[in-house]
């Protein structure tokens, strides 16, 4: 609590056990008359008594309780705020006082401000847990410089120096490790609660905490474009980004308070002109009105839930990027896959070496040469299963066709690797592998060289991935490849996947995501999942893109409107879960609150409700509203 | 050019929103949210007159909600 709340706690104490006495207390008889707080009794011996007036006791709790609400009101309308709820309070209680209803405008007037402390109190308590869920920004970098151990702002690290971690600390920046071994503990941002064993050689990502050991890294990246910043920059813009239901809310807000208001002076004004009862009476149920105009528990909670929701799925390795995106995952009718990298882990390993007219090494050496440009997946198999160390100067003349492979100069003879269409093209007489997995073809010169087999293995987690989004409801899944026919079948197949689209380019897997997206119906939405490797394309088509973090290229994650930190495609039915919890809490504390409103609204216009009923639907539905919104935040949790 | 400022002592939900309107209608202002939860003004505004919009800004702000300080 901060020392404004706690003064407003003992404010209400006091002020409460202040209007328990003026309730309690007998008349108090004064000696004399006295102007203004005196009311004056005909005795019974006929001579004249005075007590001391009713409002003077109340007036005590009532200003020590409501002086700042009146003051704030005061100054408002000085500064042109009409309808602010402290300009409401101060109208409803001033208003009670004025018609007679002391202890009532006292304890108006103090419920509300417990209202506003317990709201005050909540919101604060949700903002810290979940900002703390976002608390990975490290203070400081050593960094070693001319031999000296220096700590720096992580900013004034550049790329290439060689940083020292400590156990027990923050890793600041991405880096490559150079020495030690150590295990990190990556919950603050996969969500994976079980420490990564990290040694030599092995990237380290910025945000995780060094467990164990000492650890030496150099900086591959510099603050801003580490892991940690975006992941901040990431989530500190997602609160920018507004659902359709907040920008509802707000629209809303605008007209509610003053329609209200409105109703409350025809109310006050129009049924004494009629005819019907004295001013007094209808003014007080005006009053009731005017307690309910604020639109605060609305205002609060539904960005509350969403921010909740944002935040619960990120503490489970989601990173949504705005409340929007929950309300398209909530709507998610077909999911689509990339297979490599996505729903297989991307590491690929040579299973078989074909030759047909040289000898297995040869045939390898000459494909990790004509690939050692390349970064993709099967380049970096092929170099590894090399063993040898790569001579780039051995290469020229790469030239890299989409989708196909790559043709190159090796030792200045012509040589082309890649997959069947290449060959077609290469003009070479290939002849397809009985091993399912990615044929790599080699030919030179136009002579057919054999093949090499390279297989990716399938995550461990993607079967059960593929049946827990069947299980949730997802109506279509489908996996889209780049890879052969048998090998894109075979894995769709293991998997249960409900169709499969092979030897795709990345053109040719916009053009199938379109088609799917015709197939949705009403308002489902389409999801593409993939890892970034020449996905950005898709992603950004797709009604909600989805990428792999980790594993992933910064492109997708700029593109992906969801980022999945631990590349595990389990994930995604545990996002859609808490998309739709976020969205039902939303859903509830809307109907709830204007509900409530409503109910009191229309009690109140026939004189069924009083002003504690009016207060509860105020600040009582704003506090419930928000207990229920912060359900968004534990969303995440029991759902894996 | 873009910065975000924080918020202090912002207590009201639907102050934060009429202030964002208000800090929206200066003249200059591309873009401005006042994130109530995340208690900042991100505020996105012309290069040539930053410091005199972030000026009015401050002064519509202490209008609406006059304990709020925008911190600079």
């Amino acid at each position: 609590m901060t020392q404004k709340q706690k003064r407003t706690l003992g404010r209400i104490f006091l002020s409460a056990a202040l209007l328990a006495a003026a309730r309690l207390l007998p008349t108090l008889w004064l000696p004399g008359a006295l102007p203004l707080v005196s009311v004056s009794h005909a005795a019974q011996d006929g001579s004249a008594a005075f007590s001391l007036a009713p409002w003077a006791l109340y007036l005590v709790p009532y200003l020590l309780i409501g002086w700042d609400v009146l003051w704030k009101a005061v100054r408002n309308i000085a500064h042109g705020q009409i309808f602010d709820e402290n300009f409401l309070m101060a109208l409803a209680t001033v208003g009670a006082f004025g018609t007679g209803e002391y202890a009532e405008a006292v304890f108006v007037m103090l419920f509300y401000q417990v209202g506003e402390l317990f709201q005050g109190y909540a919101v604060g308590k949700s903002r810290q847990s979940i900002t703390a869920l976002m608390d990975i920004r490290p203070d400081c970098a050593n960094v070693e410089r001319d031999g000296a151990l220096l700590q720096v702002d992580p900013d004034e690290v550049e790329v290439g120096d060689t940083i020292v971690i400590k156990a027990g600390e923050r890793v600041p920046l991405d880096g490559v490790i150079l020495e030690g071994r150590s295990t990190l503990d990556t919950a603050a941002l996969t969500g994976e609660s079980l420490p990564r064993e990290a040694e030599a050689g092995d990237d380290v990502i910025s945000g995780c905490i060094n467990l164990s050991g000492l650890l030496k890294v150099r900086v591959t990246k510099s603050f801003e474009e580490s892991t940690v910043a975006k992941i901040l920059d990431l989530v500190e813009n997602a609160a920018g980004k507004k659902a359709k239901a907040e920008n509802f809310i707000t629209k809303f807000a605008r007209y509610y308070t003053p329609s209200v208001v409105a109703a409350a002076v025809l109310l006050a004004v129009l049924p004494p002109l009629l005819g019907d009862g004295d001013w007094s009476k209808w003014f007080h149920q005006a009053l009731v009105f005017l307690v309910i105009s604020c639109p605060c528990a609305l205002v609060i909670s539904v960005p509350l839930s969403f921010f909740g929701g944002i935040g619960g799925a990120s503490r489970a390795g989601i990173l949504v990027k705005g409340g929007n995106y929950l309300e398209v995952l909530a709507d998610t009718q077909i999911v689509v896959f990339d297979k490599t990298g996505t729903l297989t882990k991307g590491v690929f390993n040579v299973t078989a070496i074909h030759p047909d007219q040289c000898d297995e090494d040869r045939l390898l050496e000459l494909a990790a040469l004509a690939e050692s440009y390349s970064d993709h997946p099967i380049s970096r198999s092929l170099k590894e299963a090399c063993g040898k160390e790569i001579d780039n100067s051995r290469v020229d003349g790469v030239e890299e066709i989409a989708g196909q492979g790559v043709k190159a100069s090796v030792d200045g003879v012509e040589v082309w690797v890649g997959n069947d269409k290449l060959m077609d093209a290469a003009g070479a007489a290939w002849h397809p592998c009985h091993r399912v997995g990615t044929t790599v073809h080699v030919a030179s010169q136009g002579v057919y060289l054999g093949h090499i087999v390279i297989s990716d293995e399938v995550k461990e987690d993607a079967a059960q991935a593929i049946a827990g989004l069947k299980t949730i409801g997802i109506q279509k899944t489908v996996m889209l490849t780049g890879d052969a026919q048998a090998v894109g079948e075979d894995v769709a197949r293991r998997l249960g996947l409900d169709e499969v689209h092979t030897q795709l380019l990345p053109a040719d897997k916009v053009d199938q995501v379109e088609a799917l997206l015709r197939e949705r119906t009403g308002k489902g939405k389409l999801a593409f999942v993939g890892d970034g490797i020449n996905d950005a394309p898709v992603l950004s088509r797709a009604d909600l893109g989805i990428a792999m973090g980790g594993l992933g290229s910064d492109a997708a994650i700029e593109a992906a409107d969801v980022v999945l930190m631990d590349d595990k495609p389990s994930k995604i039915a545990v996002a859609i879960r808490i998309a739709r919890k976020t969205l039902s809490i939303v859903r509830q504390n809307i109907v709830f609150a204007l509900g409530v409103k409503l109910l009191v609204l229309v009690l109140g216009a026939v004189g069924r409700a009083n002003m504690w009923g009016a207060v509860f639907a105020d600040v009582g539905v704003s506090v419930l509203a928000i207990l229920n919104a912060m359900r968004a935040l534990r969303a995440g949790q029991g759902a894996e | 050019m873009k910065k975000k400022f924080k918020l202090t002592d912002l207590d009201c939900a639907s102050c934060a929103a009429k202030m964002e309107a208000a800090i929206q209608k200066i003249d200059g202002v591309h873009s401005a949210t006042v994130s109530f939860l995340t208690q900042k003004l991100t505020l996105e505004a012309d290069d040539t007159r930053f410091d005199d919009i972030v000026e009015e800004a401050v002064r519509v702000c202490r209008k609406i909600e006059p304990g709020c300080v925008i911190q600079r």
